[in-house]
C-alpha cells in the first residue's frame, strides 16, 4: 500500500496529467519529497524556505495539515493527500 | 465567451452586495468539460475583508470533493471588489490557479451601478471576454 496523493489541474503538467499519484513517507515533508524524485519540480510548487506555501492548501486525508503540524505532519499507508491552489486574490487597498 | 444564464448573474450580484462591504467570493459549478455554469456554491470570505478574499480551506475541500464527486469543475470563479473596478487585481492575477475558469468580477464601488465583467487568467495573462446571458 501507499499514499495517494491527488493533484490539482494546474500542476498536472508535472504529473503527466495524472490526477492522483502514488507516493510514501513518514512525514509529509518525505512525501513531498518523494514526489519530487520522480515528478521533479513539484516540491518547488509546494514548499518554500519557510515552509508550506501560503497559497497552496494541503489536507490529509479530511483535515488541512496546517492544523496536524505542516510539513512535520505523520503519514501512513492507506493516507490520501489532497493538494488544491488556494482561491484567493484582492484589490489594491 | 461566457454563458451565463441571468439568474446565476443576479445570484453573484445580490451576494456581492449583501456581502459588501467586504469582498464576497465563490463559484458556478457545471459538469466537467461542458463549460456551463449550473450550480451556484457562494463561498465564505475567511478573510472577511473589504481587501482580500480566500476561501475558507475546509470549505473548499467540501466543495471541490463534491465536484468532483458529481463530475463537475468549478466554470465560473467569481468574487467582488468593494472600492475599485471590476478588473483583476495584481493579487487576483498571481493567486488564479483554476486555467479552466471563467473568472468573474463585479464591482459594489457603486450603489447604483453594476459592473460585471468576466476574465480568463491563464499563466499571468488577463484576456477579457464576452458574457452571453443564454
Amino acid at each position: 500500500m501507499a499514499i495517494e496523493v491527488r493533484i490539482p489541474t494546474i500542476l498536472r503538467n508535472y504529473t503527466d496529467g495524472a490526477k492522483s499519484v502514488e507516493a510514501s513517507g513518514d512525514t509529509l515533508a518525505g512525501l513531498i519529497a518523494d514526489l519530487d524524485s520522480r515528478y521533479g519540480g513539484l516540491q518547488e510548487r509546494l514548499v518554500d524556505q519557510s515552509g508550506l506555501r501560503r497559497f497552496v492548501n494541503v489536507y490529509l486525508n479530511d483535515e488541512d495539515v496546517r492544523f496536524l503540524g505542516g510539513l512535520g505532519a505523520p503519514v501512513k499507508d492507506g493516507d490520501t493527500v489532497t493538494v488544491l491552489p488556494a482561491v484567493a486574490g484582492g484589490q489594491p487597498a | 465567451m461566457l454563458t451565463l444564464p441571468g439568474a446565476l448573474r443576479a445570484a453573484i450580484i445580490a451576494h456581492a452586495r449583501a456581502d459588501h462591504p467586504d469582498e464576497a467570493c465563490g463559484v458556478i459549478a457545471g459538469p466537467a468539460g461542458s463549460d456551463r455554469p449550473e450550480r451556484f456554491i457562494p463561498m465564505m470570505n475567511a478573510e472577511r475583508s473589504p481587501t482580500f478574499y480566500r476561501f475558507d480551506s475546509m470549505e473548499q475541500l467540501h466543495v471541490w470533493r463534491e465536484m468532483d464527486d458529481r463530475d463537475e469543475e468549478p466554470v465560473v470563479i467569481y468574487h467582488s471588489h468593494t472600492a475599485t473596478e471590476a478588473y483583476p487585481s495584481r493579487t487576483d492575477i498571481s493567486y488564479a490557479s483554476e486555467p479552466g475558469a471563467h473568472y468573474v468580477l463585479v464591482s459594489t464601488r457603486d450603489p447604483d451601478q453594476v459592473e460585471f465583467r468576466s476574465f480568463r487568467i491563464i499563466g499571468g495573462v488577463v484576456t477579457e471576454e464576452e458574457i452571453e446571458p443564454e
